[in-house]
């Protein structure tokens, strides 16, 4: 901005991440991540930065980013959600009756390529409903979301073990079970392309927001900080994909993948992973829910909502609905990571999603999002699951007693919100 | 001088609203001619922001009727009052302090580009425009409304109420938490608007400022009109009588 450059080069490094306009809270989580990594990766020697462990921290982190992203409108719009893992639990717990069960009942056998998308369809509908329900009693009936999602919790757990007599359902069809993780990926060609095109999105994204603010006549910012936001973005992406790329498919599972279909496997062939479809899957909710928050009227009411409900209101936004829309947005994307960590363990289990409430919660505030409403992003809620993750997993690579392990992500949750705050009171940004 | 002679712009006839037995507001009519400025006077709990919130929408009226141009209108949520270009300026201004200036604005009332997105540039650049002609100092379009200081957020409501073609303007308190200077800037403000044939409800606790504004005075006390009076032919001792003892003027 013309401000920032007139201010003069005094203060150096401040000046040039204001120049290139940075959020400094996400450099800060971007910081912390990385702290985290690195210190890891030391403590095991060397074995946290490789790219099988960077590859797995992105599939099991899938799951409960992609939820955060939801609580992020909940905790915007003043709300809470401790529903979350019970619901992941019920939709889950249809989808698998629906593909086991229900399909091969009505005579379509197992393998068929309508069960699949159809039981997706059955466990969005019943988030999104469940979801939209709950939304109802807290915005037109006036139950505290506390309340509403407190017995939600207890009330969908128990519904999912009830739909399955509390039994284990598996296994799931083999292209629903794709959606885990390891099982489908892009491969290194398909990785590439999809890299190369994000990239040029992106640059044209920031092109043309450049273009927009140049044709009202507003201040734009120098040319090198637009080209080397571009860079970064360039690296940023490709570097991930370089990474999951290195991580091979172990021959013995490609000799496999041969033989199934009748053919021997060259010798030396070897093959990597790339990027799995539900990475893919979550920078698609990331996308989608961004541009719900930043270029929609419905993110737009959200955040005045959190802000002021009282203005919202007398500006004419129907609240009571949006509490609807948001909660069943929760909903829907409940249903999604129950599909993620139901194909990832290839059945689904009684106790799946158990506690992903309290990480849920604590990804999106973790990744900045203020309890009081109005202040959240989606890309720090994703950020937030992937330190909770990396913790997580360092931890137990280096052998941290599972008790501490505990101990410690619960010290960094109420850590992360203290600095958070002390942050925001230095900057006068409360 | 208001024209008076016509049908009046917004007439309110016969308002009651009460809460939990408490009448609030008992059968007040107000009316407010185009071009005119009528204040609405009254202790703290006289009833004057309850019978206003039944006009910009805020409240629903027990009984009574509201006409506009002579005919009666249903004015349900804020959208409704919205739809009959009644703009409302609250007391305590209802800015989303989170959000920018450009999305104070047109909250509720976003520019979309045709793919059906906010176009934030567009609406920047609208309230650059309308801010150049209110508040010509104002430089803060990117930052959140809580960052700016009590004259700047009071132009920033006021900018709402005025860009959208206001036919009816109700002011709660405009000047309650301005300096001098800005406190000017909002009498020049509605001496303009009054040139543009808007009519003005002002809630108003400073008698000077009554006295300099408005060009009828009507006076609530326990929920009940004292009554109107035009200010040109009562002192301010008379109105001050009329809120503090409820006694009509005997001129």
């Amino acid at each position: 901005m013309a401000e920032a450059n007139a201010s003069g080069a005094g203060a150096g490094r401040r000046n040039i991440f204001k120049t290139l306009e940075f959020d400094t809270r996400l450099l800060g989580m971007v910081g912390a991540f990385i702290l985290v990594c690195i210190v890891f990766n030391v403590l095991t020697d060397g074995r946290f930065l490789t790219p099988r462990n960077i590859f797995n921290l992105t599939i099991q982190t899938v799951s409960v980013a992609i939820m955060a992203t939801g609580m992020v409108f909940v905790i915007v719009t003043r709300n809470i959600d401790l529903s979350v893992g019970s619901l992941l639990a019920t939709c889950s717990a249809m989808m698998a009756i629906t593909q086991t069960q229900l399909l091969p009942g009505l005579g379509l056998d197992y393998g068929n390529p309508v069960i699949a998308p159809a039981a997706i369809v059955v466990g969005l509908v019943t988030g999104g409903l469940i979801g939209a329900f709950q939304g109802w009693i807290v915005g037109y009936l006036a139950v505290p979301a506390f309340i509403v999602s407190l017995g939600g919790l207890l009330v969908w757990r128990n519904v999912a073990w009830y739909l399955t007599s509390g039994q284990t359902i598996g296994p799931l069809d083999d292209s629903f079970q794709t959606l885990g993780g390891i099982g489908g990926t892009l491969g290194v060609t398909g990785s590439w392309i999809f890299g190369v095109l994000a990239t040029v999105v992106a640059c044209a994204a920031i092109a043309q927001a450049r273009k927009a603010r140049i044709n009202h006549e507003f201040p734009v910012k120098p040319l090198w900080a637009e080209g080397l936001l571009m860079a970064l973005t360039a690296v940023a992406i490709l570097g991930f994909v370089a990474i999951l790329n290195a991580y091979e498919v172990p021959s013995r599972v490609l000799r496999r993948a041969f033989e199934a279909r009748g053919e021997t496997m060259p010798e030396g062939f070897t093959a990597g992973y790339g990027i799995p479809y539900s990475v893919l899957l979550l920078i698609a909710v990331a996308v989608v829910m961004t541009v719900v928050a930043l270029r929609t009227r419905l993110g737009r009411y959200i955040f005045a909502t959190g802000g002021n409900p009282e203005a919202a209101e007398l500006s004419g936004i129907n609240t009571r609905l949006l509490t609807v829309k948001v909660f069943a947005i929760m909903g829907v994307l409940c249903a999604l990571a129950g599909m993620v960590a139901s194909a990832r363990l290839s059945f689904h289990s009684n106790d799946i999603g158990t506690l992903d409430e309290l990480r849920v919660i604590a990804a999106a505030v973790i990744g900045g999002t203020a309890l009081a409403g109005g202040i959240g992003t989606i890309y720090g809620a994703i950020l937030g699951a992937l330190i909770m993750q990396s913790l997580q997993s360092g931890m137990a690579m280096v052998g941290v007693d599972a008790p501490f392990q505990n101990i410690v992500v619960g010290v960094v949750l109420v850590l992360a919100v203290l600095i958070d705050i002390l942050y925001r009171k230095r900057t006068g940004d409360a | 001088m208001a024209d008076r002679t016509g049908a009046p712009l917004v007439e309110m006839r016969d308002v009651s609203v009460s809460f939990g037995g408490i009448k609030a507001v008992d059968h007040v009519t107000v009316d407010l001619y185009p071009g005119e400025v009528v204040g609405l006077l009254g202790h703290n709990g006289a009833g004057k922001s309850t019978l206003i919130k039944c006009l910009s929408g805020a409240y629903r009226m027990d009984s009574g009727e509201i006409l506009i141009d002579g005919e009666k209108v249903e004015i349900n949520n804020p959208r409704d009052a919205r739809r009959y270009n009644i703009e409302t300026i609250y007391q305590t201004l209802a800015l989303a302090d989170n959000l920018d200036a450009a999305s104070n604005l047109f909250l509720g009332r976003e520019l979309v580009s045709p793919t059906g997105l906010v176009d934030d540039a567009q609406m920047e650049a609208e309230t650059r425009k309308i801010m150049g002609r209110l508040n010509p100092n104002f430089r803060k379009f990117q930052d959140p409304v809580k960052a700016l200081s009590g004259g700047q957020r009071q132009s920033v409501a006021i900018a709402r109420a005025v860009y959208f073609n206001a036919r009816i303007l109700i002011m709660d308190e405009p000047t309650a938490a301005l300096g001098p200077q800005e406190t000017q800037m909002v009498a020049e403000l509605i001496e303009q608007l009054k040139a543009q044939g808007i009519g003005i409800f002002l809630i108003e606790h400073d008698i000077h400022n009554v006295m300099k504004l408005c060009d009828r005075a009507s006076v609530m006390k326990n929920g009940q009109l004292v009554g109107t009076v035009n200010v040109k032919e009562v002192t301010d001792e008379d109105i001050l009588g009329m809120i503090i003892l409820g006694k009509h003027p005997h001129h």
